[in-house]
């Protein structure tokens, strides 16, 4: 898939298509280091310093040393490092979300949103706050309560040349939009013979939050993602969300955005120049050299936690946030399980047909011979989400449990 | 403290133009038909009438896998096309092949699409008379029912930021409107004030599921009042009629930017589609009757005639030279190669991802193995 990079040269776009080849990554002649990979991530990162043609292991020890220094974004982590002469501006992620949708608004004015209260309400997690005022409500569009509805206004709309964002006020709503989703949304495209696109962005918060009960607490990217003809991410932290959500508008296909009840208020300083995040990559958050950790969304903090408990006992895991669901950035889970040779998949999913599950079968498949142990996959159990709290803490994965399957599997 | 009725008594009334023999009913108001768009409108529907008759004969001889007719049907979508322009934007539900056949596709791509071969502009992914054309303004059809009544409200929502003067049309059944998208379809249309014209087709079933089955209402019309939105209750076998009620309704759409219910009875002469048999749920005598006496085709060549616009001549030229044109068109399609086999990978994204060119290579490669099981009409 074609990914637009704004501001950037052409040969660093060109780079980045080829990096995805996955005949290279089959070959197992030409076992490629990390050092030899091309750019993947030609972006500002976070902390302000700009990473344009790394071509070579100094380029990926600088970005080495940039990467730690993000590796948590928590309150006190930004509060320590941020001072009035750092580039770059702080904010919560449902505002970084905010942010990166004016800025495409402002950019494009076929974009436009609609949903449940997303108009002069501003949204049930305050992510289109103040856009119906400046943009006006034709298009900040408040809808009426039918998620298949909405949703199916957004592929109509979309196919004649709009490009709507459909926010589902939780993500379990969107069970009821799943026939537009399926039928149409994923399927237009080809029916039609390319004739008609649905460049449709389906965003919305979903996961496990505080005492929200089974229905406000659903994981469906583990039911979307057999859908042929969309595209699946999750952001987790305000810098990828800000930056996923442009590219997921930019791009011609629908694209489900996944966000976290949990993670809106999470903040972080991020670059005031614009930037975009690859819809198909995966986040390096911390290159380790024993194990490899696969995690997504809310994940992403248990695990960056269960590593600082790790790295105490002597470990090095790495850790990688796949962000991409559909498909899967194999070349860089790739590259790292030929490294570590163990992986551990932490989710949110229960474990029947979860993302764990097909990232398992995907990395067995493919990267079966670099494996030295078995795959683990922790994930949340085959049970409906309970309302009482300590219930609902244990069907969600702990990090005492990530560090105890760490020390299983390095055994 | 008084209920409302469940019924108001009276069934509300059917416009009409022509009776039973083609003459206009004395004092009804109606739009004046051209000569040249009546001809058209009459060899329109012949066409497709004759066009149902051989590609579902084709079925039933095992060329085409599947096909649907619009037997009985014919003056809903050609009427209603002759009064549209092209640019308004069309959402069909599957019995509406009229309306491409009047802004000009031709036989030849019926044929192709029906025989999913290289020429045809879907590329051979959908079923039969699962239709689609960008360049006509006709959004290809999805086999799930009333799916496309919200979306039609999108491309309203579209047309209504642009500012065109154009308006969608949508079409639905009977059956269609117990669909929950049906509901929230009108609703949104008249929330957001979208400039749609929904054309329900009343012909009486839904498979095997008689209207009496269907619902308890006077019909469809009665559900515009309750959505807010101005409806009518149109006779969908006359012609004159259709044309007449579309062209008011389009009207109202685009000036008034509001929503418009047409309700249009008619009767499903055909079969549901080649996989239904309905004399196993309704009487012959019933189909027969519709078929003879109420064909909304020869109810309109009557008037046509009368005005001296058509002749015995040419009926029975067109009827020869469109046979002629139709087996001719099966049997060209029938013989033309399939897609690529790069098509069945193409269009899922807007460009292949490594998971899908890893499956097209592992394809290629089990038919280098085994070639004699793979089908020769289809390039490599």
């Amino acid at each position: 898939m074609a990914t637009i990079f704004q501001g950037l040269r052409g040969g660093a776009a060109a780079a980045l298509t080829n990096s995805i080849d996955s005949k290279k990554l089959l070959s197992r002649s030409t076992r490629r280091s990390l050092s030899e990979r091309k750019v993947s991530f030609p972006v500002v990162r976070s902390d302000g310093s700009v990473n344009l043609n790394p071509g070579g292991s100094n380029a990926r020890a600088r970005r080495v040393d940039q990467l730690i220094t993000n590796a948590v974004a928590t309150k006190a982590d930004s509060s320590a490092a941020s001072s009035t002469s750092k580039p770059g501006h702080e904010l919560l992620l449902f505002e970084a979300l905010r942010e990166g949708l004016e800025e495409e608004m402002d950019r494009d004015p076929h974009v436009c949103v609609m949903g449940e209260d997303v108009g002069h309400y501003g949204g049930s997690y305050k992510v289109t706050r103040g856009l119906a005022v400046k943009y006006g409500d034709l298009r900040v569009l408040d809808t009426p309560i039918a998620e298949n509805s909405f949703t199916g206004m957004g592929i109509g709309a979309a196919m004649t040349g709009l490009r709507p964002i459909v926010e589902g006020m939780n993500m379990g709503f969107l069970l009821l939009a799943f026939n537009q989703i399926s039928n149409n949304c994923g399927m237009l495209h080809y029916t039609s013979g390319g004739q008609f696109t649905i460049p449709v962005v389906i965003r919305g918060p979903g996961g496990v939050g505080r005492q929200l009960g089974a229905e406000h607490s659903q994981r469906l990217e583990s039911y979307f993602q057999s859908i042929p003809g969309i595209q699946m991410v999750a952001c987790s932290t305000p810098y990828n969300a800000k930056g996923l959500m442009k590219a997921a508008i930019r791009s011609e296909n629908p694209v489900i955005l996944f966000e976290h009840v949990l993670l809106y208020n999470l903040k972080e300083r991020i670059p005031d120049e614009e930037y975009i995040c690859n819809l198909e990559e995966a986040e390096m958050v911390r290159p380790g050299e024993h194990v490899t950790i696969l995690t997504y969304s809310r994940m992403r903090y248990h695990v960056m936690q269960a590593a600082k408990t790790l790295v105490n006992k002597g470990y090095d895991p790495e850790v990688i946030d796949i962000r991409s669901l559909k498909p899967f950035d194999l070349h860089m889970i790739g590259n790292s399980v030929k490294k570590t040779h163990r992986v551990l998949i932490v989710e949110e999913c229960m474990r029947t047909g979860g993302i764990g599950a097909s990232l398992t079968a995907a990395i067995t498949e493919n990267f079966h011979d670099y494996l030295d142990a078995p795959i683990v996959c922790l994930s949340s159990q085959d049970v409906p989400t309970p309302y009482a709290g300590t219930l609902e803490e244990w069907t969600v994965v702990q990090p005492a449990q990530i560090v105890t399957a760490v020390e299983q599997l390095c055994q | 403290m008084r209920f409302l009725s469940e019924s108001t008594g009276m069934r509300i009334p059917c416009y009409s133009v022509l009776d039973g023999n083609g003459e206009i009913i004395v004092g009804s108001d109606y739009e004046q038909l051209s000569e040249e768009i009546a001809v058209k409108m009459y060899t329109s529907m012949v066409t497709l009438q004759m066009m149902d008759t051989i590609f579902y004969e084709a079925q039933r001889q095992g060329r085409i896998s599947f096909y649907m007719t619009s037997t009985g049907e014919e003056a809903i979508s050609i009427a209603a096309a002759a009064a549209l322009t092209a640019d308004d934007i069309i959402l069909p539900q599957y019995r509406e092949p009229g309306i491409l056949l009047w802004r000009g596709f031709t036989i030849e791509e019926f044929a192709s699409q029906c025989f999913g071969n290289k020429d045809d502009c879907g590329k051979g992914r959908q079923m039969p008379n699962h239709y689609g054309s960008k360049k006509l303004n006709f959004v290809t059809i999805s086999s799930p029912i009333a799916t496309q009544l919200p979306q039609a409200v999108g491309v309203a929502y579209s047309l209504k930021m642009d500012k065109k003067d154009a308006c969608v049309v949508t079409y639905t059944g009977d059956g269609g409107t117990s669909e929950g998208d049906f509901h929230a379809a009108l609703n949104f249309a008249a929330v957001t004030e979208a400039p749609v014209v929904f054309i329900c087709r009343n012909n009486g079933w839904a498979i095997s599921t008689n209207i009496s089955e269907q619902f308890r209402s006077d019909g469809i019309v009665v559900r515009g009042r309750a959505y807010g939105i101005r409806s009518i209750r149109v006779d969908g076998n006359d012609a004159l009629a259709v044309y007449s009620a579309i062209h008011t309704a389009r009207e109202m759409a685009i000036s008034e930017q509001m929503p418009v219910l047409v309700e249009a009875l008619s009767y499903r002469v055909g079969h549901h589609s080649t996989s239904d048999d309905s004399t196993k749920y309704r009487s012959v005598d019933e189909i027969e009757y519709w078929k003879k006496v109420r064909d909304p085709v020869n109810r309109f060549r009557k008037w046509v005639e009368r005005n001296g616009w058509w002749s015995e001549e040419e009926e029975s030229e067109l009827r020869s030279s469109m046979k002629k044109q139709l087996l001719q068109a099966i049997q060209v399609a029938e013989k033309t190669e399939k897609p690529p086999l790069k098509e069945l990978f193409s269009d899922v994204y807007d460009v292949p991802p490594p998971n899908l060119r890893e499956q097209e290579k592992q394809l290629r490669e089990t038919i280098i193995r085994y070639p004699q099981d793979y089908p020769s009409d289809v390039p490599l």
